[in-house]
């Protein structure tokens, strides 16, 4: 049990746990329709709930993380999304069939066919109130509304966490300076949200569930909700500890734990370690290397994808609305970029000017 | 049988009972039109729905909990109203008081309880409307205000937070405050904040950024619980009410429940 428990803290490395979770992530989009099958979905829920009572079992995790009171939310979260996950794309996987056999979708069965709303709707909502309320008064009657001691400006716990729907912003804060992490990329995050029905073209897929009909859409937006925004709510909660270091699940939290702080910044992996001079003197110059890498990063790939896979998309969207969607997803790719480059090679900054770090 | 039958239907023939409900009972498809068109509340419903729009496999029902749990925080939020100040020196006590003197005392637990379900059945209500297509034309609209409204549900959450006064309240209000001076030219430590100063005197200070505006203050204080306090009882639920005010009704003018085409 010991030794299990070893192996799965060494899993939760952070760089091999986003790999996992991104190989299951890919592997669900391509089998898709053989994951939903009743059986596999409902062995793996079972597998979920497995590891919810062995983590329960487990005296750091409960002490650390899972029974904080705040910390409930969280594996009702992951099972209500993993339900949903499954129930949408299961849904999708039907209608995919049936579009393959040249039959409408199943919600078309009905085609324009209508109920009366009293009873029928406003029975299955008072229904789903009553359920509702029942679950509330029990989590209340059941669980304490969380209470610390008084506030205190001189006394700072370690760590100090945000609560769980905010954990992946302050995840996002190791990678990114506050400027970016904490205001332009959460901005950027609502504004893409509601740019969504102006750049996704797509016309199929309106009013029904399907995944053939717009892959790249779901994808996208899949990546964004259940990769860099859930699986870093489970960094946040579950695998960071004192001093913002990361530890296994099962791990004791020691705050004395000393972790080698050697990131080092763009510029000076250019001109110290492959040039072999010291750094220039201007910002502009020594910066240079970083300015171009994110300049090119955000002026190339845009074009270039337009004269190559995403001609069509660019000539549905026209200019402006293709690179608005161009540009936002590189901000969205700009984050697993960045921590991939922090574990990989202890990058720190790609462009390192005061108060604008990148 | 006959007798709760026979009392049931003098109540329905009574004054006040017709004053009340102006239709018979509905089982005819008239009365139950008008169950729904004479109601204010359910009104907000068309009086038919499509089929396929009504199956909980298909909604998730999940603006409807939503919004029923907007309803619940809203009342037991005016019962806690009733006994905490938003002062430094009541406010932690107060809490304590809710749990051992008051009765009926799980009003703190059904707030912050269905304020964490709130979050999450917004996320999973987005979710739902994504997976199914539905902010395509013509429900461009509704989306965008849709988004406002998590925002808007975030912001009552993180507000709230701070209202305990204890040290998870301000611990985790200072650590989401902080992104505030990092805000690009309005934030004192922002990028483009140096930029905006008249001869020497910088214009952008930490006595004068948004962070001193959200916070009141240099540092999360008494003043900061004012803020926070009436940014969360007033100030946030009235704008949301009125989007979701306009969120309802889009539903409806942009075809009710979205289905295929």
């Amino acid at each position: 049990m010991e030794g299990f428990k070893h192996f799965l803290n060494a899993l939760s490395d952070p760089a091999i746990f986003l790999t996992i979770s991104v190989a299951l992530f890919l592997a669900l989009l391509k089998w898709y329709r053989v994951v939903t099958r009743p059986q596999i979905a409902g062995a793996i829920g079972a597998l979920m709930l497995a590891a919810l009572v062995f983590g329960a079992m487990d005296e750091n995790l409960v002490h650390n993380a899972l029974g904080k009171p705040d910390n409930i939310p969280i594996p009702l979260m992951l099972g209500t999304v993993a339900f949903f996950t499954w129930l949408s794309l299961r849904k999708a996987a039907i209608n995919d069939e049936r579009a393959e056999k040249g039959l409408p979708p199943a919600e078309a069965e009905e085609g324009s066919q209508k109920v009366y709303t009293w009873p029928d709707l406003v029975f299955s909502e008072f229904v789903c109130l009553l359920l509702v309320s029942a679950l509330l008064l029990v989590w209340a009657w059941q669980l304490q509304a969380p209470l610390e001691p008084p506030a205190s400006a001189s006394k700072t716990p370690n760590p100090a966490k945000a609560p769980w729907y905010f954990l992946a912003l302050q995840e996002m804060l190791v990678y990114f300076d506050p400027w970016l992490a904490g205001v332009v990329l959460p901005g950027l995050i609502i504004v893409g949200l509601m740019a969504i029905p102006y750049i996704d073209p797509n016309p199929k897929g309106n009013g029904y569930y399907t995944f053939a009909e717009r892959k790249f859409a779901i994808s996208m937006f899949l990546f964004g909700f259940l990769i860099l925004w859930v699986v870093l709510i489970l960094y946040g909660a579950f695998l960071r500890g004192p001093n913002w270091n990361f530890f296994g699940p099962f791990e004791r939290w020691d705050s004395h734990k000393v972790v080698a702080l050697t990131n080092v910044n763009l510029s000076e992996y250019f001109w110290i370690h492959w040039l072999g001079r010291p750094l220039p003197e201007a910002w502009y110059i020594r910066e240079a290397p970083g300015l171009l890498l994110v300049a090119g990063y955000f002026a190339a790939i845009p074009p270039l994808l337009a004269f190559t896979k995403l001609r069509g998309l660019f000539q549905q969207l026209g200019f402006v609305r293709y690179n608005i969607l161009m540009h936002l997803l590189l901000f969205m790719a700009l984050l697993p970029i960045k921590m991939v480059l922090r574990w990989a090679v202890n990058l720190k900054y790609l462009i390192a000017i005061k108060n604008y770090n990148v | 049988m006959s007798i709760l039958k026979k009392t049931g239907e003098e109540i329905r023939k009574s004054q006040v009972w017709r004053s009340i409900f102006r239709h018979g009972p509905p089982t005819t498809h008239r009365n139950r039109a008008m169950a729904v068109a004479s109601n204010v509340f359910l009104h907000l419903h068309p009086v038919k729905t499509r089929t396929s729009g009504v199956r909980m496999s298909y909604t998730w029902c999940m603006g409807g909990i939503t919004f029923f749990l907007f309803l619940a925080l809203t009342v037991t939020g005016i019962l806690l109203m009733f006994y905490y100040h938003p002062t430094a020196d009541k406010a932690f006590n107060d809490i304590v008081s809710l749990r051992q003197d008051t009765p009926l005392g799980i009003m703190r637990e059904l707030h912050r309880w269905g304020a964490h379900a709130m979050v999450l059945s917004v996320w999973l209500h987005m979710y739902r409307v994504f997976m199914t297509g539905s902010y395509k034309p013509p429900r461009e609209f509704n989306w965008n205000v849709g988004v406002v409204l998590l925002l808007l549900t975030l912001l009552l959450s993180f507000t709230g937070y701070l209202l305990p006064w204890d040290q998870l309240a301000i611990w985790a209000v200072t650590v989401g405050t902080n992104m505030a001076r990092a805000h690009p030219v309005i934030g004192h430590e922002g990028p483009g904040a140096e930029l905006l100063k008249i001869g020497d005197i910088s214009l952008v200070t930490a006595g004068s950024d948004i962070r001193f505006a959200l916070l009141s203050g240099r540092f999360v204080g008494e003043a900061t619980l004012l803020r926070f306090y009436v940014l969360h009882c007033i100030a946030i639920p009235f704008a949301a009410v009125i989007l979701m005010a306009v969120h309802f009704w889009r539903v409806r003018k942009d075809g009710g429940i979205s289905g295929p085409m």
